[in-house]
């Protein structure tokens, strides 16, 4: 079997590279272990969102949103696209001090946004508790099922001609050959490896596991609007080693209410942790108090794959320095999202296929070509 | 001889043995606990209050898992939507 391009991990990143390599026309296979978008791909809340923790950052979440903006027709209603908007929430003056900063940011990057005083907070999300300084409106944020996703560009991959190949492990992976644990040999012109929190296969990859609990209630019809989220979630999605949690709340179409959220690392237990758990909620029960008298139905937890600079992983690996097995010209990586992964995975696969296929990209490559983590002092295990 | 209690299930009066639980009354009136948000019918699965497939409204009150509460004379349950 040889193949254009073979493709490690069907999570939505993986699917979103395997529908854009289908078609550009490469002969394309995707190799998945276990169920397609069944890892961190679902364990996430799927909030579309232009995030500005960096200019890097900001140009590729907003250049992957416009991309889940022109798919949106296409999107069958399972992927449950709804442009609900994210409500950013300054508890106080000083954190109103951060919408302005926040607001230039997107002014600049041309995001469209309105900051909003107290009294307009508290009529576009009542259940908010009162006396909130105010916050931002960023109306063109949306929120997606990611399972339901990852299948459409997957199914969209597979009638353009990608193969999937599902139920086996991948044992090796470089130079050309990908070797499967039943001893099947696949030959390709390129590798890619979009194998997300999982190190299993390839475990100099420069990422950490950061742990993440989630909490989904009953149906509450009306209960909230928007995607909301409390300002201090960048500075607890910027902490690089302390355990975190943020409040960040996402009403579903079917009434149910998403509460998030928290951030570990060394956790490598996917178990529900109690006491984190009960920091997350009361964080977000202090935020609306209203959330105590709901019923939650499940608790779960994934692994996000976070880099050292925030910023994903996309392009060729740049040889010894991070793969001790050497250069190897055929290795791509699209790897290192952290919570963005769902947010950019349809800019992350444009960008990876323009490199594959020489195209003029969209918008600069450099910040995410994986060549900077030459630069990195090594992962923690 | 189990003694038997009354309670009304969607506006039906179900007859159940005294300690029946509410979950059981759905069974023996042949009503589903909710519709799943796809409209499936839904009853307890594990009976034990872990699956939460058993939710209804009790005397009004929502989200109330029903396999994990004793049925009493003249309450009234119904389906959750």
């Amino acid at each position: 079997m040889t193949y254009d391009v073979v493709i490690l991990g069907a999570g939505i990143v993986g699917c979103a590279c395997a529908r854009e390599c289908a078609s550009a026309g490469l002969r394309t296979a995707v190799i998945e272990r276990d169920l397609p978008g069944g890892a961190t791909t679902a364990a996430g809340m799927g909030h579309l969102v232009a995030m500005d923790d960096s200019p890097s950052q900001l140009a590729l979440t907003r250049y992957s949103r416009s991309l889940w903006q022109e798919l949106e027709a296409e999107l069958p209603p399972s992927v449950e696209y709804e442009a609900r908007g994210t409500l950013w929430i300054a508890a106080d003056e000083q954190e109103m001090a951060e919408v302005s900063a926040k607001q230039a940011a997107y002014v600049e990057a041309k995001v469209a946004s309105t900051a909003l005083d107290g009294a307009q907070v508290a009529e576009a999300e009542p259940n908010l508790r009162r006396g909130l300084a105010g916050g931002l409106l960023v109306p063109e944020d949306a929120v997606i099922y990611p399972p339901a996703a990852a299948a459409f560009f997957l199914e969209e991959a597979e009638r353009r001609g990608a193969v999937l190949l599902r139920g086996k492990s991948a044992v090796s992976a470089g130079r050309g050959r990908v070797r499967l644990e039943d001893g099947t040999e696949i030959g390709c012109a390129s590798i890619v490896a979009a194998t997300g929190a999982d190190k299993a296969l390839l475990p100099w990859l420069p990422i950490q596991r950061r742990k993440g609990h989630l909490v989904i209630t009953d149906r509450y019809p009306g209960f909230a609007h928007h995607q909301i989220i409390e300002l201090g979630y960048l500075k607890s999605a910027s902490e690089l080693e302390a355990d975190s949690v943020a409040f960040n709340l996402q009403p579903r179409r079917t009434g149910q209410l998403l509460i998030g959220s928290s951030r570990q690392y060394g956790s490598n237990d996917a178990g529900v942790e109690q006491e984190i758990l009960r920091r997350m909620l009361e964080r977000a029960c202090e935020y609306m108090p209203g959330l105590a008298q709901t019923v939650a139905i499940r608790a779960w937890t994934g692994f996000r794959a976070a880099t050292r600079d925030k910023l994903p992983l996309i392009g060729p690996v740049p040889g010894p320095v991070i793969d001790p097995a050497g250069d190897d010209p055929t290795l791509y990586l699209v790897i290192g999202f952290e919570g963005l992964g769902i947010t950019n995975a349809p800019g992350a696969a444009r960008l990876l296929v323009d490199q594959l296929a020489g195209r003029t990209p969209a918008i600069p490559v450099e910040p995410y070509l994986p060549v900077r983590a030459s630069l990195w002092e090594p992962a923690h295990a | 001889m189990h003694e038997e209690m009354a309670l009304f299930v969607n506006g039906r009066r179900v007859a159940v043995p005294q300690g029946a639980m509410v979950s059981s009354a759905f069974l023996i009136a042949g009503d589903p606990c909710r519709i799943s948000t796809g409209g499936e019918p839904r009853t307890a699965m594990c009976g034990m209050g872990t699956c939460f497939e058993c939710r209804a409204v009790v005397d009004g009150m929502p989200h109330t898992r029903t396999c994990q509460l004793p049925c009493r004379p003249g309450m009234k349950v119904e389906t959750a939507g």
